[in-house]
């Protein structure tokens, strides 16, 4: 940068629990870092200085998401790179992890490679690409994770699939450790999941679907943690859905194991009584619980026992998702709607707005090992800016995302980003000009 | 009866019959007595009124049947309607259409009545938010199966002038029965008493909350029924870890000579069919004169007549006995 930029936000609320703030002030960026938080600041007569009023708006250090699919290679009518990162900065996510399962699958650097590349040309915000476990996420071999991890990946996982063999899952989390990686688990044992696409139930035995036992999760969380044990290395459960679960990851911390873990917006929110509507967008894997399973997770992300939330943003065309409930894709779109969800459906009786905040920036910049989510001096200045006041109606036909799978079209929520900062750049802002 | 005296134009208040989850009491009675009347027409040799006259009933049918298809076939026929039969081989459906846009085709022809049976569960369930076309659900996949569970109970009806009170067990795979579901709605809307009685592997989870009485040994179950509903099992179960053999499961949930004589004396045995003989079924039994199979065979038409008729605003006919 030849010129030297400023921003400036003025009187916000700044909330950042890398440094335990909770304070209205102020918040100077020079060229892409963060300069200082507070009054009294003055700067140098030279520079350009771009101003943003924040008064009632709430202003913490960026949101990632470390759980997405952008579909892109091999995908691009469901989302592409572009969509998928525009997508996530109009939800205020300056940050995301993408996951492996592209086509072909990012399991060798040259696939990490040109995923950075096309970042580096279209994306607004920070992506960063996790790599695979086993080539093709067959489960059968490893994927080339070191050579991966020199292109940039940051985690590796072979979600949307279990890797069912669990001595190659061992070798997996022993090879990680030599690249300081975190495994992501995917947690569904395949065969007790079989062609179920709901969870299994009074309502699945209602509705005439056939139902994913809850154990079909926790069986496989159990094992990963037993075999993160037996390897030490850094364990990571992709969206966790039960309460059962939630026992295991709590045990797992509490004998001092690196596991961490995340949950969805829709499995804090939604029940497994919603599939009765036969709307296909209400199918994900893992699938959506009960009411016992929401407020267990809802209490284990107080508790810290879940570290982060994500979206696992799935995008499918409507070719994907217009069929029978039981040919339809799994997953949902997220990007657009996660933190209005937490903010308005969750926060006001379960969480502190810091415990919220850290979960989306703090702790999952801590998961993948990114040196992001403060505000701290001389860090990236990426700064998700929101309106918590504001209320608005979820319309799927004003996505930036390529996709519209989503049950939430049409409700009402509270809380809505209003600008997202990418190193001290406005990539996305609701303001008219 | 005037069709505007009602708002959605018939006298069961449905635009169209996707499952009995949600019927109620009243619409039950009016379908079953008005079904019963017309049998009653039938067997007088007094005419079935022309509801269909004119009309077309397209049966749009992706699973194979043999008495669910030509029940409802020979029902329009009755009514004086003419049925299109499209199955899914040879149909566009084979050469990639979605089945949205297949029904979407067939109500831009403009028919009035589509039937559809399906192997998905839910799929009468999406038709219907797209299409203004009534429909009836003839079986969508483990989910409901309407017409059936009615004819199961204007059989009973039949048999005992009452459905309230009546103790009904249905034996079997309920895991995977439309047949079971539609009829425990049904039968507890209409005031009975429904247990099931299954291997714990071919019972749906939680199935108690449906207000059903779980049994997992015949002998005990049988018991003061006065019905016992066999249903089919099917052969991919044994190979599928839900049931070891067909010797197996014959050995313990098929009604045999042994259990029947464990029931009641004027028990009635019913089957959804197709029945497999030796199997959940013996031939003694399937034959015997507590068994009425066939009579459920012979009122589907009537009750599926009575079902096309009321769909399409035709007057509900009261039978001489009221329905409970």
């Amino acid at each position: 940068m030849s010129v030297s930029q400023s921003l400036f936000i003025r009187n916000g609320r700044i909330v950042d629990p890398s440094q335990k703030l909770d304070q209205v002030t102020d918040l100077w960026v020079r060229n892409g870092k963060i300069e200082a938080v507070g009054k009294n600041f003055s700067l140098p007569s030279e520079v350009h200085v771009q101003e943003i009023d924040a008064t009632g708006l709430i202003v913490t250090p960026g949101w990632i998401d470390i759980h997405t699919h952008l579909r892109e290679p091999g995908g691009t009518h469901k989302e592409t790179i572009e969509t998928g990162s525009r997508a996530a900065a109009a939800g205020g996510f300056t940050s995301i992890a993408c996951m492996a399962n592209t086509q072909p699958v990012n399991d060798s650097s040259y696939i990490t490679t040109y995923i950075k590349q096309r970042v580096a040309a279209e994306s607004p915000v920070n992506v960063f690409p996790i790599g695979a476990v086993t080539k093709g996420l067959k489960g059968e071999e490893l994927a080339e994770i070191g050579s991966m991890r020199e292109a940039g990946i940051v985690a590796i996982s072979d979600d949307g699939k279990t890797v069912m063999n669990a001595y190659l899952f061992r070798k997996a989390l022993d090879y990680s450790r030599r690249f300081d990686l975190v495994v992501i688990s995917h947690a569904e044992d395949l065969n007790l999941k079989g062609l179920g696409v709901m969870n299994e139930g009074y309502h699945s035995a209602r509705f005439g679907l056939r139902g994913i036992p809850k154990a079909a999760e926790e069986v496989i969380i159990a094992r990963d943690i037993y075999l993160a044990e037996l390897t030490g290395a850094r364990l990571h459960i992709a969206h966790v859905s039960t309460a059962g679960s939630v026992a295991l990851i709590r045990e797992a911390k509490r004998r001092g194991l690196q596991v961490t873990a995340e949950v969805t917006p829709h499995h804090l929110t939604l029940t497994d009584e919603a599939v009765g509507s036969y709307d296909t967008n209400t199918k994900v894997a893992p699938p959506l619980r009960e009411m016992e399973d929401i407020e267990a997770l809802q209490e284990a992300v107080a508790d810290g026992i879940i570290d982060a939330l994500a979206s696992d943003h799935a995008p499918h065309s409507r070719e994907d998702k217009e069929v029978e409930y039981d040919q339809a894709e799994f997953g949902m779109v997220g990007l657009e709607t996660a933190f209005p969800l937490y903010y308005s459906k969750v926060l006001k009786n379960h969480w502190d707005l810091s415990k919220l905040v850290a979960a989306m920036t703090i702790q999952p910049a801590k998961i993948i090992g990114v040196k992001k989510g403060t505000l701290s001096p001389g860090s990236d200045a990426d700064i998700s800016i929101f309106d918590p006041k504001k209320t608005w109606t979820v319309d799927k036909n004003q996505f930036r995302s390529k996709s519209q799978n989503t049950p939430f079209h049409g409700w009402e929520l509270q809380g809505k980003p209003i600008y997202t900062i990418v190193a001290g750049q406005v990539v996305y802002s609701e303001v008219k000009k | 009866m005037n069709p505007a005296a009602h708002p959605t134009g018939n006298a069961l208040h449905l635009k169209s019959l996707l499952g009995t989850e949600s019927l109620k009491t009243e619409q039950i009675q009016i379908l079953i007595s008005t079904a019963l009347a017309f049998k009653d027409r039938w067997d007088q040799q007094e005419p079935i009124p022309p509801t269909l006259a004119g009309k077309s009933v397209v049966m749009l049918f992706f699973e194979a049947s043999t008495r669910t298809r030509s029940s409802f076939e020979l029902a329009v026929q009755r009514l004086g309607g003419n049925p299109l039969v499209l199955t899914k081989s040879g149909s566009s459906t084979e050469k990639g259409e979605t089945l949205l846009d297949t029904a979407k085709n067939i109500e831009a022809m403009d028919p009035d009545l589509l039937v559809l049976r399906h192997p998905s569960a839910g799929t009468p369930f999406l038709l219907d938010k797209t299409l203004s076309l009534p429909i009836v659900n003839a079986g969508d996949g483990f989910h409901e199966h309407p017409t059936q569970a009615l004819l199961d109970l204007m059989t009973i009806f039949e048999r005992r002038k009452r459905i309230q009170g009546i103790r009904v067990l249905i034996v079997g795979d309920i895991a995977h029965s439309r047949v079971a579901r539609s009829d425990i709605y049904a039968l507890q809307a209409m005031g009975a008493e429904v247990s099931v009685c299954g291997p714990p592997t071919l019972l749906p989870p939680k199935v108690e909350k449906m207000g059903v009485t779980l049994f997992h040994h015949l002998e005990q179950a049988v018991e003061n029924q006065d019905v016992v509903m066999m249903l089919r099992i099917q052969h991919e179960r044994f190979s599928s870890g839900q049931s070891p053999s067909k010797g197996e499961y014959a050995r313990f949930y098929g009604m045999n000579q042994r259990i029947l004589e464990m029931c009641s004396s004027d028990v009635l045995i019913m089957h959804p069919g197709p029945v497999n003989r030796g199997v959940e079924l013996s031939t003694e039994v399937a034959d015997s004169s507590r068994s009425v199979i066939l009579n459920q065979v012979a009122n589907g038409v009537f009750l599926r007549i009575a079902v096309m008729h009321l769909l399409l605003g035709g007057e509900p006919f009261s039978w001489k006995e009221s329905v409970r």
